[in-house]
């Protein structure tokens, strides 16, 4: 029957372009990513086999069981081989989720480590603004009513707190590399969510709270950040560039930020 | 004397209105259902081509985009409000109008009084209010995209604060939003109404002999949806009127302090956006069960009877259409794996949602062994049956790598979920409803379909939807974002615009397709040959009766039930079936 | 002839259940119609239940989010309100059980009394609203202002359909169309009375300690 060799077609080409992986993920830049790779190598494997498996089978029974005018096989199930499947199916589909807790325990359970970088994150319509502490090593404190976009003052920085002088603002995020990034995400306005698919990290952004994300990115490049939860007529155009840089070219830059901050504030 | 007084002694309706219009016959109300769902899945439908046009050819140039959207499609080029507005209708027209309502108040309400050998539903009046207050329903919705500003903007499941904040956000989040909350609270009256009857009639009107375990399996899928829906709606009317309540009355249910749009202040105090969240999937995720489980019933009742053969494990198929819809109620967040829930709440949800793809499996292994040893009759219901089966193993397999939160943080909203959703809720259960269409159609419309038409259009549309859905997967394994309207801003996106090409083109090609399961309904209507009773050899009661049925089903009888509904191939017997009615 | 069996009534035995088990469906004299009544009305107060118990939820998770929460100060009518409501439950009850022994005289009389008073609680209600109105609290004022009118208001309007359901029966009533063999619908609206009834203390209870 026609339909069994469409069925098989699609169930070898289908694992065939999986495995060759001819849209696939970028390279992973972190520890994380890598075990990411392996968790969704494993899912891979066994999902894989068991989607095989079924489109053949399905395909078979199609293809042997054509009516030859005889009857069918009375019987009404088997329950030995009912127990049987269901525990394996149990065990395969519950047995994948708990080894990938230790996985998501990574992301979101793992203290953060004493030289971990703060960076601040305020994502809005339809733009990122990321804020360094600067040399005080402190970020000055918000003040929404302050908050002016065209003027230069994403964040709102409150002007009277003097810890706030220094705060470096970017619309692009900057990181040394092989430091743990402690990223406290805010929104002002919409529901947003922090994206680079090389970290293969992904968080939302919710208005009204502060959610931290930790990652620590080992390769050096430019890796976009996409927003990832849909904000409004510009969700597709909110996009910024992490730049993972070896560490004592990071603290170059940030430096010059600094000076280039300072020299600003001297002229006005 | 005593008399039998039937449950409702009802006469043959007499002139146009009353019979066709206004009418209490669940055989009536079950086809308006279905012809509603019929239109919802053509407007559906064009705005998915729409889309994916815009998503190939995002600065293609079409005279008449500007003359039906003169702001949203400027110079006829569609603009980024227009296309998410497009995708908002989409998505929710499709899920309500169409899978809500087709595969359970469409075919159950046309064929479950029968199926238990009742002769209407428990409450017709109820039935027949439910079907006017859908057609309400769906009439605001359409409404939406008449108003100022247009239809909204925030997808169906419309987050706050985007859907909360009003037009200061975007155009459509004025009047549009509201007309589509409204709509949405008209739904879940109308679900309400239609799950009271449901159930009612399950438990109270099957005829003697009939008893739960004799019950046909779509009987089964019918009635744990039904408590599906009571639940899920009853939450989703709550959650729409807090939402409503937030963008008209200054409350803020949902909308935190402080936000600052476009520059401007809002003077929301503290509202939890998570609070939309938990209470929309606490609906959403019972509803994407209650579009497939009645789907589900069907495939398991079609491949049996066209395999000549019982289904394979009747028992475990009830338990686990029963675990399925428990499961479904403690799964829900795993749509908010990524949202700022607690982790620990994630790593619970994701335990529960790898349990539920338990009973799915088992219903697949079954539907496999159904055919084991089969005499399988290839007619066109056979083949979207097993189209089905097909579908929904490649759509559920994907839910593995999502239902782990680990996975979830580089696939979700990505076109992998996009993927995985439409195999499932726009594939496999649509498949559902043309096996629904081309199995019940000589009963509903005493004419048989087209044979040949059917399989032409079942072939080209099962390789038209594997073509337009698997790459999804892939580009979405990729990184592809989903609900963006053009993704010219991003360097990685270049090397997946083929794929989108490629997307766009299976799409356009099915949905023509589809033109042939449109005319061999409406030719079929007027010149299909004629249905005997039981053109297809079943067993369960509405084989027992004309196609199509007299008013009352039954023709005053009433039938006893003696027999399962899967008795095929009994040794010993002359005929390769055995009718529930007939003793022996 | 009272007190002689007919030939039918000897003849009349049930047929016995048919083989292979299960339920009895549709059994014969009917029935079906009010076991069918009783289900509906129990799958009806369940979602009622899961509308409210949304909202409640709604309102633990609001509560808990952040200092901004103000109690409702509760005028004193709700307490009177809350015992108009309990009382038109009692003779609601004991009109029901009046027309179950058949009488019907009784039975009028006693539903009258519970539908004022049922009516008398959404007057209540009103009152209770604008005295709220007048001491400056309305619906967006804080957050426990909110939930307060969300709450009562939904429930006034189950209640509005619970009085509309009372005087249907009334009206049957009053044109002596019930009986102890007609009293399915009796039963239905005392039963979601009495559900709403006690919806209502289970909410006097949530503003008391959650307010």
């Amino acid at each position: 029957m026609l339909l069994a060799p469409i069925i098989w077609i699609f169930a070898v080409a289908i694992v065939v372009v999986f495995a060759a992986k001819l849209w696939w993920f970028p390279p992973a830049i972190s520890e994380h990513g890598r075990s990411y790779d392996d968790q969704f190598f494993i899912t891979m494997v066994v999902t894989g086999v068991i989607f095989f498996l079924a489109q053949v089978a399905l395909g078979y029974v199609i293809f042997r069981f054509r009516d030859r005018g005889r009857r069918a096989n009375y019987t009404e199930g088997n329950n030995r081989l009912e127990m049987l499947w269901t525990a394996a199916a149990a065990i395969l589909f519950i047995g994948a989720v708990l080894i990938s807790t230790s996985l998501w325990a990574g992301v979101h359970f793992a203290p953060t480590s004493a030289n971990a970088l703060k960076i601040e994150l305020m994502a809005q319509q339809f733009s990122w603004n990321f804020r360094y502490p600067g040399a005080d090593g402190k970020f000055g404190r918000l003040d929404i009513k302050q908050i002016n976009s065209a003027g230069g003052n994403p964040f709102g920085i409150d002007e009277k707190d003097p810890a706030g002088k220094d705060d470096i603002t970017s619309s692009a995020i900057r990181v040394p590399a092989g430091r743990q990034i402690l990223l406290a995400m805010r929104s002002r306005d919409v529901i947003h969510n922090f994206f680079v698919r090389e970290l293969r990290v992904k968080q939302d952004i919710v208005p009204g709270m502060e959610i931290p994300l930790r990652f620590t990115a080992e390769t050096p490049g430019a890796y976009e950040v996409a927003c990832s939860e849909l904000c409004g007529l510009g969700h597709h155009q909110m996009r910024s560039t992490l730049e993972v840089m070896p560490p004592a070219e990071f603290d170059k830059w940030l430096q010059a930020q600094a000076q280039a901050l300072q020299a600003q504030q001297q002229q006005q | 004397m005593a008399s039998h007084a039937t449950p409702h002694v009802h006469h043959p309706p007499s002139g146009f209105i009353r019979k066709y219009i206004f009418s209490t016959d669940h055989k009536v109300i079950g086809k308006q259902y279905w012809w509603l769902a019929l239109f919802s899945v053509f407007v559906g439908m064009a705005l998915s081509v729409l889309m994916r046009f815009h998503m190939a050819y995002p600065d293609a140039k079409v005279s008449w985009f500007e003359k039906l959207w003169p702001t949203g499609a400027e110079g006829g080029v569609m603009t980024p409000e227009l296309y998410l507005s497009l995708m908002t209708m989409h998505g929710t027209i499709m899920v309500f109008f169409v899978l809500t309502t087709a595969p359970q108040a469409g075919f159950g309400n046309s064929f479950l009084p029968i199926q238990i050998g009742a002769e209407d539903m428990a409450f017709p009046v109820l039935n027949m209010l439910s079907f006017w207050t859908t057609l309400v329903a769906l009439i605001v919705m359409c409404a939406a995209f008449f108003v100022e500003g247009g239809a909204p903007i925030s997808g169906w499941t419309a987050y706050p604060p985007l859907s909360g904040v009003g037009e200061v956000a975007g155009p459509g989040l004025g009047k549009g939003q509201n007309l589509w909350i409204l709509s949405i609270a008209i739904f879940c009256g109308a679900s309400l109404m239609g799950a009271i009857n449901f159930i009612a009639t399950i438990i109270d009107l099957r005829a003697p002999g009939m008893s739960l375990m004799r019950m046909p399996l779509t009987c089964w899928a019918w009635f744990v949806t039904a408590i599906l829906s009571l639940f899920g709606f009853a939450v989703l009317l709550a959650a729409g009127i807090l939402l409503l309540l937030d963008r008209t009355a200054g409350s803020s249910f949902f909308l935190p302090a402080g936000l600052v749009v476009n520059d401007r202040l809002l003077d929301h105090r503290g509202g939890s956006p998570l609070l939309w969240q938990h209470l929309f999937w606490f609906f959403g995720h019972p509803e994407v069960y209650i579009a497939i489980l009645p789907g589900m019933g069907l495939a398991s009742n079609v491949l049996s009877i066209f395999a000549r053969k019982p289904i394979f494990g009747y028992r475990a198929m009830v338990y686990a259409i029963v675990g399925i819809g428990f499961l479904g109620f403690v799964v829900w967040g795993h749509h908010m794996f990524i949202s700022g829930m607690s982790p620990y709440t994630a790593v619970a949800f994701s335990v529960l949602t790898m349990a539920i793809g338990v009973p799915s499996a088992i219903k697949t292994f079954n539907w496999v062994g159904t055919l084991w040893g089969a005499q399988i009759r290839f007619t066109s219901p056979m083949m979207y049956a097993l189209g089905f089966v097909s579908l929904f193993v490649t759509g559920g397999i994907s839910g593995i790598f999502l239902g782990q939160p680990a996975l979830d943080l580089y696939l979700h909203d990505t076109y992998f979920v996009v993927g995985h959703f439409h195999m499932i809720m726009g594939v496999a259960a649509i498949f559902g409803m043309f096996a629904g269409t081309s199995f019940w159609f000589p009963k509903m419309f005493g004419k048989m379909m087209n044979e040949t038409l059917n399989k032409v259009h079942f072939y080209l549309t099962f390789i038209g939807v594997y073509a337009i859905f698997t790459p999804m997967h892939f580009i979405g394994v990729a990184g592809n974002p989903r609900r963006y309207a053009d993704f010219k801003d991003f360097e990685f996106m270049k090397d997946l615009m083929p794929v989108h090409t490629f997307m766009t083109h299976a799409a356009i090609f099915t949905a023509v397709v589809q033109v042939l399961f449109f005319i061999n309904i409406f030719w079929s209507m007027r010149k299909g040959r004629k249905a005997t009773d039981n053109p297809w050899e079943a067993t369960s009661l509405e084989w027992s009766v004309p196609s199509p049925p007299p008013f009352d089903n039954f023709g005053g009888k009433h039938p006893r039930v003696y027999h399962g509904p899967y008795e095929f191939a009994v040794p010993g017997k002359a005929k390769d079936y055995q009718m529930q009615h007939e003793p022996d | 002839m009272p007190g002689s069996l007919s030939t039918e009534q000897i003849q009349y035995t049930p047929p016995p259940p048919p083989d292979g088990g299960g339920d009895w469906g549709d059994r014969p004299g009917g029935g079906a119609r009010r076991r069918a009544s009783f289900t509906a009305l129990f799958v009806l107060l369940a979602a009622v239940t899961m509308l409210f118990a949304a909202f409640t939820s709604a309102l633990v998770v609001r509560r808990g989010l952040g200092g901004d929460w103000e109690r409702v100060p509760m005028p004193g009518i709700l307490y009177w309100n809350t015992l108009l409501i309990l009382a038109s439950s009692a003779w609601i009850d004991i009109a029901r059980r009046a027309l179950h022994r058949g009488a019907r005289g009784s039975f009028n009389r006693f539903w009258t009394i519970g539908t004022v008073l049922g009516v008398a609680f959404l007057v209540g209600q009103g009152i209770a609203w604008s005295q709220l109105r007048d001491a400056g609290i309305y619906m967006a004022v804080n957050p426990g202002s909110d939930f307060f009118y969300v709450f009562t208001v939904a429930h006034a309007a189950h209640v509005l359909g619970g009085i509309a359901a009372l005087a249907y029966i009334e009206v049957q009533a009053l044109r002596l169309r019930l009986g102890p063999g007609r009293r399915t619908g009796v039963e239905i609206t005392s039963y979601y009375w009495h559900f709403l009834g006690g919806l209502w203390v289970y909410l006097m209870i949530l503003f008391h300690f959650w307010g």
